[in-house]
């Protein structure tokens, strides 16, 4: 490993905040990972989704059999345990297409610079003009709903985020006088930007990345709560709370008592949310040379 | 005879704390005095310390840095103890600085005349009107034209050198005893330096301030100083008038920075260069902090180096202070 | 010095870069970086190119090595118009012409090695076989003065003295016939500065090389080279050979030039020449010589038409309606 790396892993593990949201996310990987025996699915069913455990449309409160509860007639726990499955898979999906199309948008627009630049730019600046929810419902209302229709209108109102950023570093270490060696020395426009372009510009992408991986999730679990995101019964946290939606002001004398059908499946995912912007901030001060050395 | 002081820095300490906790000794018992109305020089190469000890003498030491210990003995009272409500009342008032980056210096959301008026403000107790009078004056002062119009631009307006002419404008407007130089002409082109030199030499003769000026340019320090003080990581190896320091100096350091400097006036086939390079501050050597570098080096440089008084004024601190004369005559 | 071969000729060097404003960028002006300079590189000699910022020098530097696109004028390397050339055809030629850059912080590439750093050029132009890269990478850093240890270190693990070593062992890594040095000596201490100077004279002498050394510093400039061009808001003002630029320098902006470095000797007496005003805007430069409203000796003239670049004495050109007007003395001549 080099020597820089290891510096700068040393200084994420000294952060206190760092560490916890190192933690926290292993937390949730466990739990994704060992999803199977944690909540065992019914065999011969698909295990994501929620299987139905009383005929009554009421919620039921924490119980033995049911240590989270039950609303929808599903049970809660079964839905935050592989809800949590369901979330990695949007967040890192989601986040890897709209850095990868963020990277190669923003590089060819910084690199090359003049009508290019100009031309993605504004495409950049009309994407961002629409409000991501409004867009988003739109677009799913287009595709139909699902959960696969709602990672797609992710990405697609979510690149410009990613190759603004790059743009912006790209034009910082364009300025670089290593970036002129380079091309005194003959060396081609490709090679410039994938070894002193690139390298130099790309990890406050790669923290912003971190960062999104967490609200995403929040905004994919908006679209399921207003019903156009995951099917019916779909182990998802926004599903989850999507049936909290006709009980969450409780009742008369009694505002909090259908407490755990928002508190598990929303705890959930403020701890996920947490754990990866609490990365995202330890990676920053870690590895930013313009903070460090 | 007793020669008078206006500023006496003795023994003064200031040490930094790096992101891994370990102690720097960026300035490390530094002595030296400044007599009203004369040019001292502090030089030095970049990491000596000059920067920090001008900073200290104004106790504007970085959150990181702190004084570990010294005094700094203005007419006689000393600056560290002073409540930093009293230090406020001399900054400005009685000693004044200038920087190297005029453009960082100035604000550049308020107007040059606003800003000077601010600073007359500050320590005079005279109407906004008076000030505005006393800025415009000092603009003509240090050679602004048109000052009444240069009063209501911003300093984006101004060019480099303008800048620089403003910050002394500022810091002159009260009359400060003396006025810190810190490296006023190094983000200056030569010719502008020229008049900016100019500049702070008739000042001084018509203000009659004290100039602490650190620079890296010994060119500079010729043209401009009575007394140089040179410094090396962080500590003072040698000092005394500008005829010392150029003619007679006696330590190994000053010599070779003399001699690695290329001139104007001389043609040289190869410079004496100076071997290796200045240590970074974790890593001085103990005792006397040239070794490795010098030709003078043995055995007992491993220990704290004496402090050697030459008479006049002119102190070594060097083990060989008397076996370096011999290597002395014109180059 | 040189053997009289021609290495580089340039010829009327124009560089403007656009100003534009507004929504639409719409150019509303042009500043003149570089406005119609011409001159010769002889094979073996160092031409010191001298001027205040803001005088184009810089941007000619990189313009000679199209790393800036030429807007007018012609450059000759090795008898080859080069200014036209398309970057294919260009790449070879790129082997022979190196830079050394000022800021020896932001010329190496953090996030590469120092052997991945010198390799770069070796690769791209296949000069050394691959079993052969990590000698040659040795050899050259121990050429320059540095450790062969330190190969595997980065940039960030180095002063500004040995970055800037790393610096120049990679422009002579290509055996090149002429290297640009930008300001390269600007940014180091005295004593470094001393060090590296040496070294890269010694350098000259091994390699053959042909210097075109860029910088604002007179007194460096006057220990590395054997010819000195002025150059004043995008102009040649005047270009001769060291001695006599120094003994007798003509146009009165080298004499100010001259008069207003500070000479490190209190013993030497020297009248101050000191120029009034500023560097006036590249983008709206003075009629006539550019350099009439900071002149003292400017005329009427002077205002009205643009002095040619002319032969006054054997090798010595100078751009002025009066030279040698001005002298180091201080009395007109």
């Amino acid at each position: 490993m080099r020597e820089e790396t290891r510096k700068a892993l040393r200084r994420l593990f000294s952060n206190a905040s760092g560490v916890l949201g190192v933690v926290l996310l292993g937390l949730f990987v466990i739990v994704a990972l060992f999803a199977p025996l944690l909540a065992p699915p019914k065999p011969g069913r698909d295990p994501y989704f929620m299987p139905v455990v009383t005929w009554s449309a009421d919620p039921l409160p924490p119980s033995r059999e049911h240590p989270f509860g039950v609303a929808g007639k599903r049970d809660i726990f079964y839905g935050v345990v592989w809800g949590t499955r369901t979330a990695f898979r949007i967040g890192i999906l989601v986040t890897l297409a709209s850095t990868a199309i963020g990277l190669f948008v923003g590089s060819l627009a910084g690199y090359f610079g003049r009508i290019l630049d100009e031309i993605l730019m504004r495409v950049t600046d009309v994407f961002m003009a629409i409000p991501f929810l409004v867009a988003a419902m739109v677009l799913t209302t287009v595709l139909g709903t699902g959960l696969d229709k709602v990672m797609i209108a992710l990405i697609v109102f979510s690149w410009m985020y990613p190759a603004r950023l790059i743009r912006g570093n790209i034009l910082q270490v364009k300025e670089e006088q290593f970036i002129l060696a380079a091309k005194s020395l003959g060396v081609s426009d490709t090679l410039i930007i994938l070894r002193h372009v690139l390298p130099n510009a790309i990890f406050p992408v790669l923290i912003q990345a971190s960062m999104r991986m967490g609200s995403l999730v929040i905004t994919a679990a908006a679209l399921s709560f207003l019903g156009l995101g995951a099917p019916q019964g779909y182990a998802d946290w926004g599903a989850l709370l999507n049936y909290a939606r006709n009980w969450m002001l409780g009742g008369y004398g009694a505002t909090f008592k259908y407490w755990y059908m928002i508190a598990f499946p929303g705890g959930a995912m403020v701890l996920f949310v947490l754990a990866w912007n609490l990365l995202g901030d330890a990676l920053r001060d870690a590895f930013d040379p313009r903070l460090r050395w | 005879m007793k020669e008078p002081v206006l500023l006496e820095v003795r023994n003064l300490k200031v040490y930094f704390r790096n992101d891994e906790g370990l102690e720097l000794r960026a300035v490390d018992g530094v002595s030296f005095t400044v007599p009203p109305g004369k040019t001292v020089a502090l030089v030095g190469e970049s990491g000596c310390g000059k920067s920090v000890t001008a900073l200290a003498i104004l106790r504007l030491v970085e959150a990181n840095g702190r004084i570990a210990g010294g005094e700094v003995l203005f007419e006689g009272k000393n600056l560290l103890a002073l409540s930093e409500r009293e230090m406020q009342r001399v900054r400005g008032k009685e000693i004044a600085i200038i920087f190297q980056e005029p453009s960082a210096a100035l604000n550049p959301v308020y107007t040059v005349g606003e800003q000077i008026v601010e600073a007359i403000l500050l320590h005079q107790s005279v109407s906004r009107e008076k000030a505005r009078a006393l800025a415009e004056e000092m603009l003509h002062l240090v050679g602004i034209p048109e000052p009444r119009k240069r009063l209501n631009e911003y300093p984006h307006e101004l060019s480099g050198g303008m800048k620089q002419r403003a910050m002394i404008a500022m810091a002159l407007s009260c009359r400060p005893k003396l006025l810190i130089a810190d490296e006023p002409t190094t983000s200056l082109d030569v010719t502008i330096q020229a008049q900016i030199l100019e500049l702070l030499r008739e000042l001084q003769r018509q203000i009659g301030m004290a100039i602490l000026l650190i620079t890296h340019d010994l060119g500079i320090v010729a043209d401009m100083a009575d007394e140089v003080v040179v410094m090396y990581a962080g500590k003072v190896v040698e000092r005394g008038t500008k005829y010392d320091i150029f003619k007679r100096c006696r330590h190994p350091y000053t010599l070779g920075l003399l001699r690695s400097v290329p001139r104007l006036d001389v043609d040289e086939n190869a410079l004496a260069s100076i071997p290796g390079f200045v240590p970074d501050p974790l890593h001085f050597p103990e005792g006397c902090r040239f070794r490795g570098r010098c030709f003078l080096e043995d055995e007992t440089c491993a220990t704290e180096p004496p402090e050697v008084a030459l008479g006049d004024g002119h102190v070594v601190y060097c083990h060989h202070a008397a076996l370096s004369e011999v290597c002395h005559g014109e180059r | 010095m040189g053997n009289g071969e021609v290495l580089l000729r340039v010829e009327n060097l124009k560089k403007y870069f656009p100003l534009r404003a507004g929504v639409f960028k719409k150019v509303v002006g042009w500043i003149r970086a570089v406005d119609g300079v011409s001159f010769e590189v002889f094979s073996g000699e160092t031409l010191g190119i001298v001027g205040e910022s803001g005088c184009g020098k810089s941007t000619l530097g990189m313009t000679i090595l199209r790393l800036l696109e030429p807007t007018e004028g012609r450059i000759f390397f090795a008898g080859q118009d080069i200014t036209r050339l398309p970057p294919a055809k260009l790449r070879p030629i790129r082997k022979d012409m190196q830079m050394i850059f000022q800021d020896p912080f932001s010329s190496l590439n953090p996030r590469m090695t120092i052997q991945a750093i010198l390799e770069e050029g070796l690769r791209v132009h296949r000069v050394v076989p691959r079993d052969a890269m990590q000698k040659e990478v040795e050899m050259l850093l121990e050429r320059v003065g540095l450790s062969r240890d330190y190969v595997r270190r980065f940039p960030h693990e180095f002063s500004g003295g040995q970055r800037q070593r790393i610096s120049i062992a990679r422009a002579i890594a290509l055996r090149p016939r002429l290297v640009i040095a930008d300001e390269a000596l600007s940014s180091l201490d005295v004593s470094v500065r001393a060090q590296v100077l040496n070294l890269l004279q010694e350098l000259k002498r091994e390699y053959s090389l042909t210097y075109l050394f860029i910088s604002h510093d007179l007194a460096v400039v006057r220990q590395i080279s054997h010819r000195i061009l002025v150059m004043y808001l995008g102009k040649v003002v005047e270009l001769a050979p060291k001695e006599a630029f120094f003994a007798r320098p003509l146009h009165p902006y080298s004499v100010a030039l001259i008069s207003a470095v500070p000479i490190p000797d209190p013993g030497v007496r020297k009248v101050r020449i000191i120029l009034s005003g500023d560097v006036p805007s590249p983008l709206h430069p003075p009629s006539g010589c550019r350099f009439h409203t900071r002149c003292p000796r400017a005329q009427e003239i002077c205002a009205m038409t643009e002095p040619p670049l002319l032969e006054v004495e054997p090798g010595h050109f100078v751009a002025c309606h009066f030279p040698g007007s001005l002298t180091l003395e201080g009395t007109s001549g």
